[in-house]
């Protein structure tokens, strides 16, 4: 264990560490993107994939295997290092997102004491795979894609913000972990409800909190129904038009990266992360420590993939917003919205003295 | 610590490098995304220098919102560079001059920080213990910046906030035009029609139609 504690041995680990997340995630979003489709389909009465593997349950790896030998075609009049930079940085920041996020009682790969700004920080810095990726291509469609969804992540950045800033006054941390102790106990100490029963009459702000935490968390992941950059209906796909093959794939898997990335923070900021709606006393006297972390892991992915079937429920159940009424939403409902709640919630933690 | 010195020399020379391909780059928005890369290693260089609180308000500011808005306006403006360049000769000596001026401030405040030691310089009435909050003992980064934000400079902190939103109210008062005759969905009357306003019947008979369909759905 002393080898763990010098430099080359401090690498190793975190680089092993890094890596086993890396590898859970990506099986874990091949089969997200089985369930988006199947889920999907089964609001649209019709099987979604079926062919591939038992119940198509292999079908995100056949996909995967079709894009990796497609032919890489880049536009002539692309800005090549730019055009081929941008899938990059996409996929790459929305992987480097799960760096704090904490899957299971101490098991984050870096327990940083900014892990909330740290994730808001890189779900802002997303805007560029898909700005970069826009004017890259030299073409009109896909750089009407960027402008849109510049707009509309700055727009809605504000607002999960500030939500945010209503769950750090309750929990009196930008620490995630030290955000999912507090919410430990029962269910009503989870955020959305306020973060404990005395703090119970901010169910009323805490909860439409949440709601607008996940919807501006829609229109961040360029979801649909909000998923403008790349409307078919009207930019054949927005900002990766000219793209195919990898590049595409890897946009892909930023996007759904992010979309997973979404709902952890979801999960973990408002509905108690790894912590079971039970207390659990019992956990104290398991005989191995690895039961209780797997206890925490299987209880936080569970709260990840609800919010991620909701997710997929609104994708196929609502119809996509014109672009004025996504900025009305934005600027003149979510924005004064949560800026009130900001002002009550810090007036309640003022005044009531009752923390976390 | 050896990890920390190499993360050090890395992103220093990044932000190096990407400040001089800022000025060189031909293509302006090559110029931004330089401009982004060097931001991001200096919030690298904050967080070596364990101010993280900083540097996380340093990407999620100016990286993830202004220079957006940089990129968004460089992207959509056709700048001719070539025209541009064409006094650089002129305005070389000018030029030189305020980068000289620059040279010689950062270089007297380095070594003023170096001569005093830097936590004295940096931290002001902090470091000599007449600060009120206190701060200054172990505590997070977030927390130490709030106790001294909130008290001792409380009110330099609430000016700045007027005056940003004295710009702010500005930039929207020099923009906002109010177009008439410009048809806008009003969701209220969209929610408050009734069948009685929004429908009418009619019978028509054969070959004459309905006539104009005014006074429908107004």
């Amino acid at each position: 264990m002393e080898f763990f504690n010098t430099p080359v041995g401090w690498t190793i680990w975190t680089v092993s560490h890094i890596l086993l997340i890396t590898v859970v995630l990506l099986l874990t979003i091949a089969f997200v993107i089985y369930g988006d489709r199947k889920i999907f389909a089964g609001v649209q009465a019709r099987k979604g994939p079926n062919v591939v593997g038992p119940f198509g349950l292999l079908q995100s790896f056949a996909d995967l295997g079709k894009f990796l030998i497609k032919e890489l075609v880049i536009p002539a009049g692309a800005d090549k290092p730019v055009f081929l930079l941008a899938p990059l940085i996409s996929v790459t920041l929305a992987l480097g997102g799960w760096a704090v996020m904490p899957v299971a009682p101490g098991w984050s790969v870096s327990n940083i004491n900014v892990g909330v700004l740290y994730l808001f920080a890189v779900s802002s810095l997303g805007v560029y795979g898909i700005i970069m990726g826009g004017w890259a291509s030299n073409s009109k469609y896909p750089f009407l894609g960027a402008l849109r969804s510049a707009a509309q992540m700055v727009s809605y950045e504000v607002s999960i913000g500030f939500v945010i800033i209503t769950v750090i006054l309750l929990s009196g941390s930008l620490n995630l972990n030290q955000i999912t102790q507090a919410q430990a106990g029962w269910f009503w100490n989870w955020n959305m409800f306020g973060g404990g029963w005395k703090n119970l009459p901010l169910i009323l702000i805490m909860f439409p909190m949440g709601v607008i935490f996940f919807i501006s968390g829609l229109a961040e992941t360029n979801r649909p129904p909000f998923d403008l950059p790349e409307a078919e209906s009207e930019l054949v796909a927005g900002y990766a038009v000219e793209y195919g093959s990898t590049p595409y794939m890897l946009f892909y898997l930023a996007e759904t990266s992010n979309i997973v990335l979404m709902s952890g923070l979801m999960a973990v900021l408002f509905l108690g992360g790894w912590n079971a709606p039970w207390p659990t006393p019992y956990l104290d006297h398991v005989p191995f420590a690895w039961i209780a972390s797997l206890h925490g892991l299987v209880i936080f992915a569970i709260k990840t993939f609800f919010v991620f079937f909701m997710n997929a429920m609104v994708r196929s159940i609502v119809p996509r917003y014109r672009y004025d009424q996504l900025m009305r939403l934005g600027w003149k409902v979510f924005l004064p919205t949560s800026l009130v709640a900001v002002a009550v919630v810090a007036g309640w933690r003022v005044y009531t003295g009752f923390g976390a | 610590m050896a990890l920390q010195a190499i993360a050090f020399y890395l992103m220093a020379a990044i932000t190096l490098v990407a400040g001089f391909c800022v000025v060189s780059a031909r293509n302006p928005v090559h110029s931004v995304l330089w401009l982004i890369l060097a931001f991001f290693s200096a919030a690298g260089l904050f967080v070596l220098l364990g101010a993280e609180f900083l540097a996380m308000l340093l990407v999620v500011v100016y990286v993830g919102a202004v220079a957006v808005l940089f990129l968004f306006v460089v992207m959509m403006l056709d700048v001719d560079f070539a025209s541009l360049r064409q006094g650089f000769a002129r305005y070389m000596p000018v030029g030189l001059l305020v980068a000289a001026v620059l040279a010689v401030e950062m270089i007297l405040v380095s070594t003023t920080v170096a001569t005093r030691g830097a936590a004295k310089a940096s931290l002001g009435p902090m470091a000599s213990g007449t600060l009120a909050s206190g701060a200054g003992v172990s505590v997070t980064n977030a927390e130490a910046i709030g106790r001294v934000l909130y008290t001792d400079y409380v009110y330099f902190f609430q000016a700045a906030g007027m005056v940003l939103l004295v710009a702010m109210i500005g930039a929207i008062v020099l923009t906002l035009r109010h177009k008439p005759g410009v048809k806008r969905q009003v969701i209220m009357n969209q929610v408050l029609r009734t069948p009685a306003t929004g429908m009418r019947m009619v019978n028509p008979r054969s070959g004459e139609g309905i006539g104009s369909g005014e006074g429908i759905g107004e």
